[in-house]
């Protein structure tokens, strides 16, 4: 699963009858510091999240494990959203 | 499956109703040197792993197995802890080589 955060969503009226009444949004992957990462996604909404709010998603065929995906057309789908992202300080040596 | 070590955690309390329960684990992709390689990933967990432990993990659909019968969407998981790593310095080298020709 990656962060992300939403960054708009996306209106179709021509589409498989299998997404209909899903929200489909647009996705800006983020780090867990925050910073933007390359490219967008459009996934699935099944939390109700709006929008710049930071988000989880899970892709790939697991998406369609998610509760209102199964066996829709979806490889990309919005599972939850952040509280609160707690990242250690990262070690400085290499060894265990 | 591919070496990593927890980093973090993050928390939700809006998520899908597959994920109730789980644990989400931030988890940086490492080479068998221990050193980072690659973007930070969410994982499931189904070990206990706790923060800089080294762990290996799976991913795409296989990562929702190990909760079975449940239905976990999820595309990465911890399916294990790692407590020793040997790795032929020798092995090793001639691959970084090659790698490093490559890119």
């Amino acid at each position: 699963m990656t962060l992300g955060r939403v960054v708009g969503s996306i209106v179709a009226t021509r589409k498989d009858p299998r997404l209909e009444g899903h929200t489909l949004l647009i996705i800006k992957p983020v780090t867990p510091d925050g910073k933007d990462e390359a490219g967008y996604l459009i996934a699935v909404d099944t939390v109700g999240a709006g929008n710049r709010e930071l988000v989880f998603i899970v892709a790939g065929s697991s998406a369609r494990m998610a509760s209102g995906c199964k066996d829709k057309p979806v490889d990309c789908v919005v599972v939850g959203i952040v509280d609160g992202v707690a990242l250690d300080s990262p070690r400085t040596d290499a060894s265990r | 499956m591919q070496l990593g070590r927890v980093v973090g955690r993050i928390w939700s309390s809006v998520k899908n109703p597959g994920l109730e329960a789980q644990r989400l684990l931030l988890v940086q992709p490492v080479k068998p040197d221990l050193s980072a390689s690659g973007k930070i990933v969410i994982c499931t967990d189904c070990t206990g792993a706790g923060t800089d432990e080294v762990v290996y993990w799976v991913r795409g659909r296989e990562a929702s197995v190990p909760f079975q019968p449940g239905e976990v969407p999820t595309d990465a998981t911890i399916v294990g802890i790692v407590d020793e790593l040997h790795v032929d310095a020798n092995a090793v080298g001639k691959a970084e080589r090659g790698r490093t020709s490559v890119s």
